[in-house]
């Protein structure tokens, strides 16, 4: 079908407990969400049929819009009142795909074959690598333990030493690995190392699993060749995986593209995003057991999953990785003891669906929800990096200016757009908690646009981009994104407070002007729904918006329902150390900023 | 009449209880459909794969890989004792006592098999030999299917008790009260000798102390209505971060039926074990809240004197008003109170969501407003 003929389209997410089903229709020249409708996800005994799961949620989507989209089990072609054009359908229903993965040299070729599943969407369980620090007998124990859906085998650059990636694949045949679904089928093991190799692994995994040869992912130190081996990846997630899973060879006739897994989706829409706007994009996605993470930075995409950090089932896990005090310093209660915040945390852990009733309970959620964020974004920041091992040519002129090989990709004052989902970010009570969360979380620096999606619409729509980019992009601007506004934030060290920082003029399409000043350590929040506008920011000396310290920038910026923000807090961000001060300026900030009403912040 | 669904712990004084019982890997099914078994007799059993060592021959002898197969006395398949030589290198001199001089050799550091030999890394693979792996029954009672090759149903009619969390895993034992009250907190010196491999009640609250008295003295199961996270934390050495549980070696089977802090154990579970007092029970502290929740459990076979029905599990729970129910959040943790409507209206609540709540009625008769997500039922 060519996209021209798209009219009307019905996409469903069938995620481990929710399938959500949208309907998007073209009106006029543009393409809109119109109707959408859930339903329990059907994975699960007793059902264990997924597509029943899916047909209730589009049976909904046919109650509230009146198109008739179902005979039975099949949808109607598109007939101008009744039907659709096609079906397109992402899943991550039954734990999502679950991957092991190997490489010869930890920080190299294992971190590219990490990235490699990651970018297609999977939960990377292990990395193996031969100088992982475990012996022999414990990699062989771990492969065991752990059945995954598929292993992707990478390890040398082509041409290169074969011996390490033999002994890996040795290894995996002692382990005699077993997938995680249907005990009958052989694992499949993508090769995607040395092509040197690749017959001694035929020799060695050939029988014993279900070998699959692709081009290595890793042809030489200074290149990285991820996407034939992604594309393996999603071949076999299709034929093997989905095929075991209940119901699933039922939807996958029922679809006219191929079922993607749902974080894949989300990161090719990230892609392109970020990609017609030209933009720096970091997207995120907080659930109850993981914490998803995607960027485009300079075009390289990444993909990480934090995968026990979250806001129920993994809340417990976010404070014993925050550790306490890092969870303490954003509440504006002082005589919260250790032990009851403890014993809270464990409450919400052991019954995940209980919700916050008061604002000292939601200030204590905030808290964890920016610490995960925190943390998952520091797990990215370390895996989003340039190729490691890379010879690098020198000049005398960069004798004062070394960087090693593998520095991160993540430069936040480059970033233009953050779009958070996820239940927290998405339902807070005020969109200015939304808001609040990502900057405190992210500390972003310069000028930075923020939106989030608030009915996690994204994994429809990265599914449906692979028929119509424009019917994808259409709905991601119109229906998709709840534009919060931008942050503006100065980046340099605030000496003494109520200096001025900042001197800035905001220039709306219709030529009208809006000016202002940003004192050190203050925060202002400043109500603009305009939906595009200029601001010209002018830092204070040691002060920088992206052009250098005490050089004015002009930018593209974006109003929304909470407006501006400027952030005089400084860059790099430290709270007060002593308690009382601590919880004095967190006082002051939410109350400039309306977070929460102000009687409710006292113990 | 206004109903919700309310997700709640099963406290049923007799059900049908039935269990799946399969191994990890395939083995043999040692019971047959329609026999009675015992709670520690072993249904199936299978043999894992023994651990793999790896020895770098190669390197050993100052070799090349390629030359390792020339240098075995050992072949793939052949069965080796810890100490036995696997590989020698041997210079080429006439006299034997300056050949036994200046060989290398390999010795094995395991008993069990050799795995495979590498002439491309020079490695070579040793297997121990296979572990035995049984299953037990776990509950007494019927067995009702059987799996091929990977195990069997068993059933049971009897008392099914879930807690809301625990740690380790399945033990048996005798009830045996400790607490003659639900509100009472559990102390260190009321843990005596005799409660030795019995699974112990207690009411509202154990501390760290007492939790180590109770695995002093081999209390197999320890039941209290709450527990203090920092004193898990304790106990463990590590903070537990996800809720998956059942594997840790403490020396005790420890189950909290209602959450972390002081809160009295829920009347009818209280009085539903004293009944039951003397009896043997099955207990697991596994606990998973993910895909495929499973709560910690109290099983103990057969009928209570007082009762005489057999009730199946409905699977859902409905609230009405004039439910008996629980608050699971704060700011009301632990209070009982008693449905008193069920507005289906979306209402804003004190932290600024609208969710849908309910009216709850406490027995000093105030009525206050909670989330319905916020509250548990129980049983009526």
């Amino acid at each position: 079908m060519s996209n021209q003929e798209l009219e009307v389209i019905i996409a469903t997410d069938c995620g481990s407990t929710t399938t959500k089903a949208i309907l998007i229709e073209k009106k006029g020249d543009t393409y809109r969400q119109t109707f959408r409708g859930e339903a329990p996800t059907t994975v699960e005994a007793p059902f264990e049929d997924v597509t029943k799961g899916v047909l209730n949620a589009i049976t909904e989507v046919e109650e509230l819009s009146g198109r008739k989209l179902l005979d039975g089990e099949k949808i109607i072609p598109n007939d101008g009142k009744n039907g659709a054009d096609i079906y397109v359908s992402t899943s991550s229903a039954g734990g999502g795909l679950q991957m092991m993965v190997a490489g010869a040299v930890k920080a190299m070729t294992g971190e590219s074959a990490q990235r490699c599943a990651l970018g297609a969407g999977a939960i990377v369980m292990d990395v193996l690598a031969t100088n992982d620090g475990r012996a022999g007998h414990e990699k062989i124990e771990r492969i065991r333990q752990l059945r995954p859906d598929m292993m992707l085998l990478s390890g040398g650059t082509d041409g290169g030493t074969v011996t390490h990636v033999v002994e890996l694949a040795q290894f995996l045949k002692s382990a005699d690995p077993k997938p995680r679904l249907g005990a009958s089928y052989k694992l499949p093991v993508i090769y995607a190392g040395n092509n040197k190799a690749q017959d001694k692994i035929k020799e060695i995994l050939g029988e014993s699993t279900a070998l699959i040869i692709t081009e290595n992912l890793r042809p030489s130190l200074e290149k990285e060749n991820l996407m034939p081996a992604r594309h393996k990846i999603h071949d076999i997630f299709l034929e093997h995986v989905m095929q075991q899973a209940p119901g699933y060879p039922k939807l996958m006739k029922m679809v006219g593209a191929p079922i993607m897994p749902t974080p894949a989706a989300v990161g090719t829409m990230t892609e392109k995003f970020a990609k017609a706007n030209n933009y720096n994009v970091l997207a995120v996605d907080i659930g109850g057991a993981t914490t998803d993470v995607f960027s485009v930075f300079n075009g390289i995409f990444n993909r990480t999953v934090s995968a026990n950090l979250g806001m129920s089932y993994s809340v417990s896990n976010v404070m014993a990785e925050a550790g306490l005090p890092n969870l303490l310093r954003w509440l504006t209660y002082g005589k919260i003891e250790e032990q009851d915040l403890r014993n809270r945390l464990k409450n919400k852990m052991i019954r995940p669906t209980t919700i916050p009733q008061t604002i000292q309970d939601l200030q204590i959620e905030h808290a964890a929800a920016r610490e995960a964020l925190r943390l998952a974004f520091d797990q990215h920041k370390a895996l989003a990096v340039g190729l490691k091992g890379v010879q690098q040519e020198r000049s005398i002129s960069d004798a004062f200016d070394q960087q090693a090989s593998g520095q991160s990709l993540i430069d936040v004052m480059k970033l233009n757009y953050i779009i958070g989902s996820g239940g927290i970010l998405a339902h807070s009570p005020r969109r200015m908690q939304s808001m609040q969360m990502m900057i405190d979380s992210y500390q972003p620096e310069g000028v930075t646009m923020i939106a989030v999606d608030s009915i996690f619409m994204m994994p429809h729509l990265g599914v449906l981009s692979q028929l119509s980019e424009k019917a994808a992009l259409d709905v991601f601007y119109n229906d998709c994104l709840v534009r919060l506004g931008t942050c503006i934030a100065p980046k340099g060290v605030c000496k003494k407070e109520g200096e001025k920082i900042l001197d800035w003029t905001v220039v709306t399409p219709d030529g009208k002007e809006q000016k202002g000043e940003l004192l050190s350590g203050d925060m202002v929040h400043i109500p603009f729904d305009v939906p595009k506008a200029k601001i010209i920011a002018k830092p204070a000396k040691g002060f920088d918006m992206g052009a250098g310290k005490g050089h004015e920038i002009e930018a593209s910026i974006e109003g929304g329902v909470v407006g501006l923000v400027f952030d005089g807090r400084g860059r790099p961000f430290s709270m007060p150390q002593d308690k009382d001060e601590r919880i004095a300026k967190l006082k002051k900030w939410y109350s400039a900023l309306d977070m929460y009403p102000v009687a409710a912040m006292n113990d | 009449m206004a109903h919700a669904y309310t997700p709640g712990l099963k406290v049923m004084p007799c059900t049908v209880i039935t269990k799946k019982r399969l191994l990890p890997i395939p083995g043999k099914v040692l019971a047959e459909k329609g026999q009675n078994v015992d709670a520690l007799e072993e249904v199936a059993l299978t043999e894992l794969p023994g651990k793999v060592y790896s020895v770098n021959v190669a390197n050993k002898l100052g070799i090349s890989a390629a030359e390792v197969a020339k240098y075995m006395l050992k072949k793939e398949g052949d069965k080796i004792e810890k100490g036995e030589v696997l590989a020698e290198t041997k210079p080429i001199i006439k006299w034997k006592f300056l050949q036994d001089l200046l060989k290398s050799t390999v010795e094995s550091s395991i008993t069990g098999t050799v795995e495979s030999i590498s002439t491309v890394t020079g490695q070579v693979l040793l297997r121990e030999p296979p572990k035995r792996l049984p299953i037990k029954a776990y509950i007494t009672g019927k067995i009702i299917d059987v799996t091929p090759d990977f195990g069997v149903t068993v059933e049971s009619e009897g008392t099914f008790i879930q807690g809301i969390f625990g740690i380790g895993g399945e033990t048996n034992g005798e009830i045996a009260m400790a607490a003659d009250k639900p509100d009472k907190e559990l102390l260190p010196e009321e843990i005596k000798d005799e409660y030795k491999g019995k699974i112990l009640i207690g009411g509202k609250y154990a501390s760290l102390a007492t939790i180590k008295k109770a695995i002093e003295k081999g209390v197999h199961a320890l039941v209290v209505g709450g527990i203090d996270d920092r004193d898990l934390r304790l106990l463990l050495g590590y903070d537990i971060g996800v809720a998956v549980t059942g594997t840790e070696k403490i020396g005790i089977t420890l189950i909290i039926t209602e959450g972390f802090g002081t809160i009295p154990m829920a009347h009818g579970t209280f009085e539903l074990l004293k009944s039951r007092e003397g009896e043997k029970a099955s207990v697991s502290g596994a606990t998973q809240i993910r895909a495929g929740v499973m709560r910690p459990e109290i099983i103990i076979p057969g009928m209570p004197k007082h009762i005489s029905e057999v009730k199946r599990d409905q699977g859902r729970g409905w609230i009405e008003p004039g439910d008996p129910i629980r608050i699971i959040r704060e700011p009301y943790f632990g209070i009982l109170g008693k449905v008193k409507s069920l507005p289906p209206e979306l209402t804003v609540i004190g932290s600024e969501s609208k969710a849908r709540i309910l009216e709850v009625e406490l027995d000093n008769g105030e009525v206050i407003v909670v989330p319905r997500a916020n509250i548990e039922v129980l049983e009526k």
